[in-house]
Order: structure tokens, then C-alpha cells, then sequence
């Protein structure tokens, strides 16, 4: 894991070519050749500015670029299109110089006015970007409409400033948002609305068909940025395939990657396979299932009753449920983000203390209460693991089996006492510790509505969360790192959450499929890195 | 016949309406919120409330509908909430694939259907018309998701007859058509062995016999047309059974028509795409319905529309 902590000695990086610190090829990789995915699921939009779902994410990723971007298969920032950037000394002002001669697909260069204009648009309420958010810290965002934001400028056509209001020790990783990433002005005001059927960007592949309910197809962009990128001559992605049947075509040697990934049922028969084990690459993943308790409400208003939970939950054997396809989690933190607490032993998983909490807390003959999980496979069998490990304490829950919809809505309203979140699980929007904590467990995320289903809110850790992420200074990543790592152990003094695993990704690709495993479940393209997977007939 | 067709079409407008006001509130009361779908987990309080502004979903309940019908009678259905796209363009993309798909279900479950209760009717009582009958039972009750993959499984990957899923040509429509068309089928075999029997007793199949008709000529010119009669009236109906149906098959077997459109746009609170895709629906069954009935005097001359 040691590219991992690299992550955060990023600006070490300051003003040297992207080359420097770059990605090696592969020596065998092989220009040419296509290759076929396959998703249950049509892709919902394509414009970067509105996309946000792990289906598009990674497509959006390669029809665009952002000033920043990863080294591929890893959390390692790179420049993106900025050549190369610096830093004000108080951290507030962000000077990026942007690599000459990139071409959008339509051909025209992009400048500095095209940079502008994206982060301009991504913040006008009137794009309604789900992103939005994440630019809080420039200047101007409380502004922000159709006069842009004050707080990004263009100095000449290769240099853009953007000056914040707060030093923001993420502001790169924003900067490497898909959110961010640069769209041409002629274009997205020529097609409006359907900008997203019909994106123009300057990345890796273009798209050259899109047959709606039926198929998407990438073509190699001749005049990318980044000399022999990509390898694949085109990606096309057949929409509406049951997962099952994606298999069974892969099998077939129709398929290259079946987008949902190896449906449950099918798991143990693949990976006892060793033909077909062979194909599946195992990585892991910016992601932790946990059941939350609202701390607002009796019995989970007690901190010992929080804590029974966490220790009253036998995680082994919901990791087992789902096939062993994770690792039993202790803290909020995934193990591969940085910032994750390695010492920490967590609750152990021991039902008579637990049984001695609930009574200290004045639950001897435990309780009646209520969780609520999403009703797709495997998450209503976790429940009922979940539920007879509660009432091996004496904790009668009843499961609320709903719609995705329905259980984040009693999450927001704070309805429901707990909730299982397998399904709406938090994945990183990018590899940094901060990304767990805002929308989640902050007091900001706890209003109606909000993502912090617990409720939960410690202001002490709050400032502690500011503080960290306004130590932008490379020098004092260590430090900073440190302070979110007392974070999480803070939340789990408080015993919000009920951490259980952390899910691991198993990538099936064909056969003929080449490139380093490390492209198959990159941390932040999901399923592959298209732009460097290439085929090796 | 001018007059009977007018008030069809205006009860039909009605039945529309109807529709259109109960879907509305339904998705209106339902308890998921379409603007945090949109906005996604990291979105701020205030990104929700200026996502919820920019849809009109912060105004009252009668506006948001009487925006919705004012679009609706210009022929707008709006836009998909998500995608941003045209819900028009989106359910016009894929309607031709469903109309596809229904008509060759259409045709699977007739021939298959009608054949079976000829036959089950001409051997009535026999081992044979038993089985039929057992089986028929066994196909209207079989979950077609467990159809489907059971003769994707056999006919496309163990055989390689036809393709593993998909759209495009002929061969890609048999699996899914056959699927939906078994479980038709054994309403049809039903059906048509009992309307066949009543048929076969009847005067005129005697007077037939009598004069020394061929078993063949006596089946298949007088008793058949008679006897599908019923039958007729029975495919407009089916169109609403299907409606259903499709929403698996087409997921199965990856066809690109609107029951996955809807099952989509389901999970993601879509609610202009749910909203068009509901209407189009109801307007495929009540138009339907109104062949059929317009169709029936023509094959049975006793039959008035008043």
C-alpha cells in the first residue's frame, strides 16, 4: 500500500512535468483491437457536470480530463491538463499552466477560457450538478449563477488562478472530479439539455454511437495528449444485459467485461473454476458497509448501546454470506485510504460483554427496534445475519426490506433507528480520508436529508475535520493524516456507526484482455481504466 | 358506428386522464425523493433545494400536475430527470423493439396456443388432451425469468442456435418472443379446447359431417373459424397481460424496449420517464381494447356495437 501513502506527498510534485512521476507502460502492450462491456443498466448521461454513478464515472473519465488526474491503477495524483501548477504560500491561490496544443474532439484548442467556463457552469444552479458542492471553497461559489465565479480567472490563454476562500488540502483531488472536468462552450451551449447524449471532451476516446437501450460506442481519439494512449482502437458498451447473461456471453467469448461484475449466484462456481478464477483480478475498493444507529433517538442516544451493537455483530459470518468477497471492517476508513488506523484492534466480537453493556446502559432484557435495509440480494440476508446477532443480546429488530429510494429518504428523515447500508454504501468520490467523514458523519450531513443517517454530531471532531483539511502544505501531510486518523477514532469512541467489511472488487475480463491487474480494479475507474487496458491478439 | 366510435374514444381520453392523475399522485406520495436522486450523496442541503427549485418539485401538488397535463395535451412529456434527455425521444427509441417483441409473442402463443387446443379438443379425454392440458397448466404458472434464462441457457449457449441475447435480427427474437408467448399459450390452448368443443357439437359441424365432408375441411373450414371467435377478443387484452411480462423478459434477454426503460427509470425515481411509459402503456391497452371490439362484427356478423 505504499503507492497509497504516495497520495499524499502529491505536492512534492509542484511544477515538474507529469512525466517525471508518470505511469511505465507496459512493455508488451499492443495498440489496436476492441473490446466489448455489457451493464444491466442504460448509461444515464455522460455530461461530467451531471454524471454520478459508477456505471458512467469511468467513461466520463475517458471522453474528458480534468486539470488533475491519477497515475492509472492507483490514488496517485498527476497533472491532468495543467502541465504543471503552484501554490500560494497561504494556500488560497491555486496558478494552473496548462499543457499547449490539446484539441477537443471538434478540433478546436482548448485554453484557459474553456476551464473557466466548465467550473463556471458545474456551480451555476441552473446545471443542477450533483457535484456542486465540492467547490465550495473557491471564491465566489456563494455567487455563483450565470456571472461565473469570482474566484477563477483567466490570466492568459495557458494560465488559469483560482483563488479560495479557505486553504483546502483536497482542492487537487477536486480538481480531479469528474465534476471539474473541461467541456467546450460552443458545444454544451449548442446541444443544451442533450450535451450528455452527445459529449465533446478532449479524452482518451470519443463517442461515436449511441443507440439508446442498446449500445455505446468509444472511438480512439488519434490526436489524445498523451502520446500511444490509448491502446484499444474502440470500447463498445451493450446496455440491458442481465448480469447472468453477460456471463454466460463471456464464457461464450462474446463478452470482454461484464460491467455489473460476477453475479452473486454464480460467484463460487466461477472461482472454483480454476480456468475461469484465472480471469478474475481482486483488488480493493474505497468503500465500508456499516449498520448506523440514530444517536438522536433512545435506546442508540446511549453510547453503550452503540457500542454492544458494534460488538454484538458476528462480522466473519456476514462476510461469509457474501462469499468471502470482503474484509471485516473496525473503522469508517477503508484499509487502502490513506489516513486508515492500523493499530486500531476496533470492538472485538464478544456477545457477553456486549450483553453487560446493554444492561450498564439499563437494557438488561435488551429492546424492540427496527432496521432498515435495501431490498436487492445480498442485503436482506446480511440483515437477518445482522438480526440474529442482535437478538443473541436481547435486541428484538424487526427488518424494514425496502427500495433504495425509499431507505435513503428514512435515512434522510431520520426515521429510521438503524440501517444496514449495503447497497448505498459509501464509496470514495476520491482517494482522501476527508471524503468519509463531510457528507457522512459531520454535523453538516446530519441536517434532513443529509447522508449522516446516525445523526450524529461531535463538534469537538468537526473542527478537528477543518483543521486537518486546511494543512494544504505537502510538509505536513503526515501530520495531517494523523489528525484525520484521530477523527475516526474519535466517531468510534462515540460508536456512531457499526463498521462491518469492506467489500472487495472481483474484475472477470476475457481472455484476450492485456494490461497490469492494478487497470482492472483502479481505485478510481470502475470497472477498468479503458484508456490503458489493451487486447493481446 | 360514427357515434359509438366517438364515445369510445372520449371514455378513452377519460380512462387516460385517470391514468395519468393517479400515477401522478402515486409517485407524488411515494416516500423517495427523485431530487436526492439526482443529487447523489455528496450534494450540499443547498444543491438539493436548488436541484428541487429548478424541477418545480418545491411547488404544490394541482400545479406540479396541471404543468404536467398543460405539456401533455402539446404532446410534451418532458424531460427524464436524469438523463435530461426527451422522455418522447427516449420511449420513441424503444417502442419499436416492445411493438416487435408483442407481435411476435403475438404470433408465438397462436400458433402454439391454437394448435395445442385444437388438437387437446379433437382427442378430448384422451392421455393426450390430459398432458396438453397439464402442461398448458404448468406454462401459464412458470416465472418467465425462469423461462427465459432456461431456454437462453439450452437453445443459445448449450446449442448455439440462436444469439446469447440482444437485438437486431430474427434470430434474436425467437427466445424472447417464445417466452412470452408460452405463458400465453396456455391460456389460448385452453381457450381455444373449449370454444372448439362447444363448436364441434354444434348443428351445423353435424350437418357438415353429414354430407361427407373430409375430418380436415370439417375442422378447418367450419368449426375453426367459428371457434376462434372468442379468441379474437382475447388479444386485446393481452397487450395489457404483456405489459407486464415484458419487463422481465426484455431484461433477460438485453431487448432494448420500454420495459426496461421503465424498470430503470423505477429504481432511479424517474418520474417523467415513469409518467410517459405508464401513459403509453394505458394508451396501447385501451387502444387495444377498442380494435378488438372495432374488429369483431367484421369476422362475426351477429355482433352490434352500440
Amino acid at each position: 500500500m505504499k503507492h497509497l501513502l504516495a497520495s499524499t506527498a502529491l505536492i512534492l510534485s509542484l511544477a515538474l512535468p507529469a512525466a517525471a512521476q508518470d505511469y511505465a507502460p507496459d512493455p508488451n502492450a499492443k495498440a489496436g483491437g476492441s473490446i466489448v462491456l455489457t451493464y444491466k443498466d442504460d448509461v444515464a448521461t455522460l455530461d461530467p457536470a451531471i454524471g454520478y454513478d459508477w456505471q458512467n464515472w469511468s467513461m466520463i473519465k475517458s471522453l474528458f480530463d480534468g486539470l488533475m488526474d491519477y497515475v492509472p491503477g492507483t490514488t496517485t495524483l498527476r497533472p491532468g491538463l495543467a502541465e504543471s501548477y503552484e501554490i500560494s504560500p497561504d494556500g488560497l491561490v491555486y496558478t494552473f499552466k496548462l499543457r499547449p496544443g490539446v484539441k477537443f474532439h471538434n478540433g478546436r484548442e482548448m485554453t484557459a477560457e474553456d476551464v473557466k467556463y466548465s467550473l463556471d457552469r458545474v456551480t451555476n444552479p441552473a446545471t443542477q450538478s450533483p457535484g456542486a458542492g465540492f467547490f465550495a471553497s473557491i471564491a465566489g461559489f456563494d455567487a455563483a449563477g450565470e456571472g461565473g465565479l469570482s474566484g477563477v480567472e483567466v490570466v492568459d490563454p495557458q494560465t488559469v488562478k483560482i483563488t479560495l476562500t479557505r486553504p483546502d488540502a483536497t482542492f487537487l483531488h477536486v480538481m480531479a472530479l469528474n465534476f471539474s472536468f473541461v467541456v467546450p462552450k460552443e458545444v454544451v451551449e449548442a446541444e443544451g439539455a442533450d450535451f450528455g447524449k452527445k459529449p465533446v471532451g478532449t479524452g482518451a476516446f470519443k463517442l461515436t454511437e449511441w443507440t439508446l437501450g442498446q449500445r455505446l460506442v468509444f472511438e480512439k481519439n488519434p490526436d489524445y495528449w498523451i502520446a500511444g494512449v490509448p491502446y484499444l482502437d474502440s470500447f463498445t458498451v451493450e446496455v440491458g444485459q442481465e448480469p447472468v447473461v453477460a456471463l454466460l456471453r463471456l464464457q461464450n467469448g462474446e463478452v470482454d467485461i461484464p460491467g455489473d461484475g460476477i453475479p452473486p449466484a454464480k460467484f463460487q462456481e466461477v472461482m472454483a473454476d480454476p480456468v475461469q478464477a484465472e480471469r478474475v483480478v481482486k483488488g480493493g475498493q474505497l468503500h465500508t458497509g456499516y449498520v448506523t444507529m440514530n444517536v438522536t433517538q433512545p435506546p442508540f442516544d446511549k453510547v453503550e448501546v452503540r457500542k454492544a451493537v458494534n460488538m454484538a455483530i458476528n462480522k466473519d459470518r456476514v462476510v461469509q454470506i457474501i462469499n468471502g468477497r470482503a474484509v471485516p471492517a473496525n473503522q469508517p476508513l477503508p484499509p487502502s485510504m490513506p489516513g486508515y488506523t492500523r493499530d486500531y484492534g476496533g470492538y472485538p466480537y464478544d456477545v457477553e460483554g456486549a450483553k453487560k453493556l446493554l444492561a450498564d446502559a439499563g437494557y438488561p432484557d435488551g429492546f424492540e427496534t427496527e432496521l432498515f435495509v435495501m431490498n436487492t440480494d445480498p442485503n436482506p440476508r446480511i440483515a437477518q445475519a445482522i438480526q440474529q446477532d442482535l437478538a443473541a443480546i436481547g435486541i428484538k429488530a424487526t427488518i424494514q426490506s425496502l427500495a433504495q429510494a425509499n431507505v435513503i429518504e428514512a435515512g434522510g428523515a431520520g426515521t429510521a433507528p438503524m440501517i444496514w447500508s449495503g447497497g448505498m454504501a459509501w464509496i470514495a468520490d476520491f482517494p482522501d480520508p476527508s471524503n468519509f467523514f463531510g457528507p457522512i458523519l459531520s454535523c453538516a450531513g446530519a441536517g434532513e436529508g443529509g447522508w449522516n443517517w446516525s445523526k450524529y454530531c461531535n463538534e469537538a471532531l468537526d473542527a478537528k475535520a477543518v483543521e486537518a483539511d486546511s494543512m494544504f502544505d505537502p510538509a505536513k501531510s503526515e501530520e495531517r493524516l494523523k489528525l484525520w486518523s484521530d477523527v475516526y477514532m474519535g466517531v468510534m469512541d462515540d460508536a456512531p456507526w457499526a463498521p462491518v467489511f469492506n467489500e472487495e472488487r472481483y474484475t472477470m475480463k476475457s481472455e484476450r484482455l492485456g494490461g497490469a491487474d492494478e487497470l482492472f480494479v483502479d481505485p478510481v475507474s470502475i470497472p477498468v481504466n479503458y484508456d490503458y487496458v489493451w487486447v493481446k491478439e | 358506428m360514427a357515434a359509438y366510435l366517438i364515445r369510445r374514444l372520449l371514455v378513452s381520453a377519460l380512462i387516460l386522464l385517470g391514468v395519468s392523475f393517479i400515477t401522478f399522485v402515486l409517485l407524488y406520495v411515494l416516500p423517495a425523493d427523485p431530487v436526492r436522486q439526482i443529487a447523489g450523496r455528496s450534494a450540499t442541503a443547498e444543491t438539493v433545494e436548488n436541484i428541487r427549485r429548478e424541477l418545480g418539485l418545491d411547488r404544490p401538488f394541482l400545479i406540479q400536475y396541471g404543468r404536467y397535463l398543460a405539456g401533455l395535451v402539446q404532446g410534451d412529456l418532458g424531460r427524464s430527470y436524469l438523463q435530461k434527455t426527451e422522455v418522447a425521444e427516449l420511449i420513441a427509441s424503444r417502442l419499436p423493439a416492445t411493438l416487435l417483441l408483442m407481435l411476435g409473442a403475438i404470433a408465438a402463443e397462436l400458433a402454439l396456443g391454437l394448435t395445442l387446443g385444437i388438437v387437446a379438443a379433437l382427442k378430448r379425454g384422451t392421455m393426450l388432451d390430459q398432458t396438453l392440458m397439464m402442461t398448458s397448466f404448468v406454462t401459464v404458472s412458470a416465472p418467465q425469468f425462469v423461462v427465459g434464462l432456461l431456454l437462453l441457457y439450452v437453445f443459445a449457449v448449450k446449442l448455439g442456435w440462436f444469439p446469447i441475447g440482444g437485438y437486431g435480427s430474427f434470430a434474436h427474437l425467437v427466445l424472447p418472443a417464445l417466452t412470452l408467448g408460452i405463458l400465453g399459450s396456455g391460456w389460448y390452448s385452453r381457450m381455444m379446447r373449449s370454444s372448439m368443443i362447444e363448436v364441434l357439437r354444434a348443428d351445423y359441424v353435424r350437418t357438415a359431417r353429414a354430407k361427407g365432408l373430409g375430418r380436415a375441411r370439417v375442422v378447418l373450414g367450419h368449426a375453426l373459424p367459428n371457434a376462434i371467435l372468442p379468441i379474437i377478443a382475447m388479444i386485446g387484452i393481452d397487450i395489457g397481460i404483456f405489459m407486464g411480462g415484458i419487463v422481465v423478459v426484455e431484461s433477460v434477454f438485453g431487448w432494448p424496449g420500454i420495459g426496461q426503460l421503465a424498470w430503470q427509470a423505477i429504481q432511479r425515481v424517474d418520474i417523467p420517464i415513469i409518467m410517459g411509459v405508464t401513459l403509453v402503456s394505458a394508451f396501447a391497452i385501451v387502444l387495444g381494447n377498442l380494435l378488438a371490439d372495432l374488429v369483431a362484427p367484421l369476422i362475426d356478423p351477429r355482433i352490434k356495437l352500440k
